[in-house]
């Protein structure tokens, strides 16, 4: 599969701190990709130097393979994490003005806008003022005017951050319909659920060196160890040849190893209880996100 | 602006109602003798022949009594005393009203009491009244201009007047439409949508684009002024002089004046608005609003991309707020020296030029001098919107930070 991005060996100061350190990152097209880490890791850094709002100061972006030009910033879209309207503007007027700064003429941009508007349910809100605006309609203007000029590429920092439970689902929806659409999803986030639901590749930046990348799945099973869990009725047999490493009310997690097959402790229990529930714990990013960056080195 | 010019006119012409003085003259040397005007006139009660003060007393009490009971302004009183001494009535005339008597009125009627006594006085002492009058004399001074082809009447005190009117103007718009720049400036980093902007267009192109939008936000005002005043003015003056061409007016003498019945002041006033160069000073006006602007918008566009608060602006503000004030108080003191060295040089340094040049302008100043501090203007503009571009591509995405001078010039350096 092509990368719709490269970033290659960027490198990014702030008057006397690295905030990028020869960066490489690459973003397979149709994706949904996963931008993690922690607090001043560098992901916003390198989310900027993407968008053109700074510029590396070493490496380069290639977006569909070319290198990164000022006419790029039409097939990009973006939500910034810190992000914001023109309080005493109209909201109808001001998602137009979004939109035509992306290169969209203003007749399609407003039927699109109509169009979006009643599907996110806030038409009834286009002549009025920003400030009169709920936070959570205010967000959902902000989504609309980022994926309105259909990217090639969408960015999201913090997307979900402000939304409730039910808008934030309708973000996720929407999400997955751009990328079925065709668009490629990077977005930046903290909430290891939504990572977990949604991305298919991931990234893991800290201390402004990349640590981690790659498919999501391949990455779980690089960090499975072997364990398992059960529920069981009954007792477990004390000559299992395998470290139980914790059993409490019919619950217990039992660590096999990488060279034993699953059937291998099956076998061994069920003679004994009655299993209600068998399978391999799968590392959750939330977990695999801080045994990285413990093993990368001082965590602040 | 043009209400300014034609309503004390209007006004003036308007509010006169016809005032009846009623006139208790015992000397009766001013019997007849007050001249009626516009808006006053006199009417004479025949005083009592008798030397008896309590008969006398006594008229004038029953004058008074009927006095209040009429509609008239007011009851002049000119008493005689003893002997009708020209000192003694000097003295003791008075003037009896329902309300107090208008300082207008009683001034008129105080001339022409002083003019009549002093006639008396005169002739008296055996003075002819008519040859004094004669000897009287008005110099008239006009000052004609030589420049260009015509030779114009200028007015020395229109032009100092005209001048610091403009300098004004121009000091207050700069400060006005400036500050709203940076105004737009800290709402946009507040409200965060700095950040989704940035990722369409470059933040130069962002501060730019904000200060001509400004700048003809001030133009269309401006443009709005000039065209309401002179409509207005152009209307006035054919209401008021009729088919007379104003440039004539200089060469009439005053017989054909007042035989073509013009009011005298809307003539003073129509010659001097004539004389004024407007298509120089508009010209002028226009270029150093717009280049003053230009360049301490790009200031104020900076300072407001440095703080998080209007607050903090103040700190900054000084650089901005000194040499306009500066350039204010100069340009009072050079009205009376306009060619002195404070007076040029201050006219060519892009920080105080707008406002002083300007003056310069109004009263005359030599054209080399006019166009170089027109091209410094302009390098100077350049100047500082290079300069703020650079604090402001920096300042609208930093947050948080305690910004100092020293932080500025680290970010001017910093790379795009």
């Amino acid at each position: 599969m092509e990368n719709i991005l490269e970033a290659q060996g960027i490198v990014k100061d702030y008057a006397g701190h690295r905030a990028l350190n020869k960066v490489d990152v690459s973003i397979p097209s149709g994706s949904i990709f996963g931008l993690l880490g922690p607090n001043g890791a560098g992901k916003t850094s390198l989310i900027r130097i993407i968008n053109q709002i700074t510029g590396p100061d070493e490496g380069q972006i290639l977006l569909g393979g070319e290198p990164l030009r000022p006419d790029h910033v039409e097939r990009i879209g973006y939500l910034p994490e810190e992000r914001g309207l023109y309080k005493k503007m109209k909201v109808g007027e001001q998602a137009l003005y979004f939109a035509r700064l992306k290169g969209m003429s203003t007749t399609e941009a407003k039927r699109k806008l109509k169009e979006w508007f009643e599907r996110m349910d806030i038409i009834d809100w286009w002549d009025k003022k920003v400030e009169d605006l709920s936070k959570g309609m205010a967000q959902k203007v902000q989504f609309i005017t980022t994926v309105l000029h259909e990217p090639e590429l969408l960015i999201f920092d913090e997307p979900f951050s402000g939304f409730d439970p039910i808008n934030a689902n309708i973000i996720k929806d929407e999400i997955l319909r751009l990328k079925d659409h065709g668009s490629t999803v990077i977005f930046s986030t903290h909430r290891m659920e939504s990572v977990e639901e949604l991305c298919e590749y991931i990234a893991l930046i800290n201390k402004s060196e990349k640590i981690l990348d790659g498919k999501l799945s391949d990455i779980k099973r690089q960090y499975k160890s072997g364990k398992y869990n059960v529920e069981y009725d009954g007792e477990l047999p004390a000559s299992l040849p395998f470290e139980v490493l914790e059993n409490k009310d019919g619950k217990a997690i039992i660590q096999i190893g990488q060279n034993h097959s699953p059937n291998e402790l099956l076998s061994g229990i069920l003679p004994h209880a009655t299993v209600h529930n068998f399978n391999e714990v799968i590392p959750s990013v939330n977990d695999i996100f801080i045994q990285t960056v413990q093993n990368s080195g001082n965590h602040e | 602006m043009a209400s300014l010019f034609i309503a004390p006119i209007l006004i003036a012409e308007s509010t006169q109602e016809l005032k009846t003085v009623r006139v208790l003259d015992e000397t009766g040397l001013f019997t007849g003798q007050l001249r009626d005007s516009d808006d006053l006139e006199y009417s004479y009660v025949k005083p009592i022949e008798s030397d008896d003060l309590t008969e006398r007393q006594q008229h004038l009490e029953d004058t008074k009594a009927d006095f209040s009971n009429s509609e008239e302004y007011a009851l002049l009183y000119i008493p005689c005393g003893a002997n009708c001494d020209l000192n003694y009535i000097e003295k003791s005339v008075q003037i009896f009203t329902q309300k107090t008597v208008s300082i207008g009125v009683k001034s008129k009627i105080q001339r022409q009491l002083e003019k009549q006594l002093e006639r008396l006085k005169l002739e008296r002492q055996g003075v002819d009244y008519a040859q004094i009058e004669g000897a009287k004399t008005s110099v008239n001074i006009s000052n004609i201009s030589l420049s260009g082809d015509e030779e114009k009447e200028s007015f020395s005190e229109l032009s100092t007047i005209v001048g610091m009117i403009s300098g004004v103007l121009i000091y207050f718009f700069i400060f006005l439409y400036g500050s709203q720049v940076m105004r737009g400036v800290i709402e946009e980093k507040m409200s965060k949508v700095v950040e989704v902007i940035v990722s369409s267009v470059r933040p130069f192109q962002l501060m730019l684009g904000k200060i001509v939008g400004v700048a003809l936000v001030g133009l269309t005002q401006f443009l709005l002024w000039v065209i309401l005043t002179g409509g207005i003015v152009a209307i006035a003056s054919s209401v008021f002089l009729g088919d007379l061409d104003p440039g004539q007016l200089s060469q009439m003498d005053p017989e054909m004046m007042e035989q073509a019945q013009i009011n005298e002041g809307a003539l003073e006033f129509f010659s001097m608005i004539n004389s004024i160069n407007f298509p120089l000073i508009l010209g002028s006006f226009l270029f150093f609003f717009i280049g003053g602007y230009l360049l301490y918008s790009a200031l104020f566009a900076a300072i407001g991309s440095a703080v998080d608060n209007e607050s903090d602006t103040q700190q900054f503000m000084l650089p901005v707020t000194v040499p306009l004030i500066l350039s204010f108080v100069v340009g009072q003191t050079i009205l009376e020296n306009p060619d002195s060295a404070l007076a040029f040089w201050f006219s060519m340094i892009p920080l105080t030029s707008p406002i002083v040049m300007m003056i310069r302008v109004a009263i005359g100043v030599p054209a080399w001098e006019l166009i170089l501090s027109m091209a410094l203007l302009v390098a100077g503009f350049i100047f500082t919107v290079w300069l703020a571009g650079r604090i402001y591509r920096v300042g609208i995405l930093m947050h948080g930070k305690k910004v100092s001078w020293g932080e500025l010039a680290k970010w001017v350096k910093f790379k795009s």
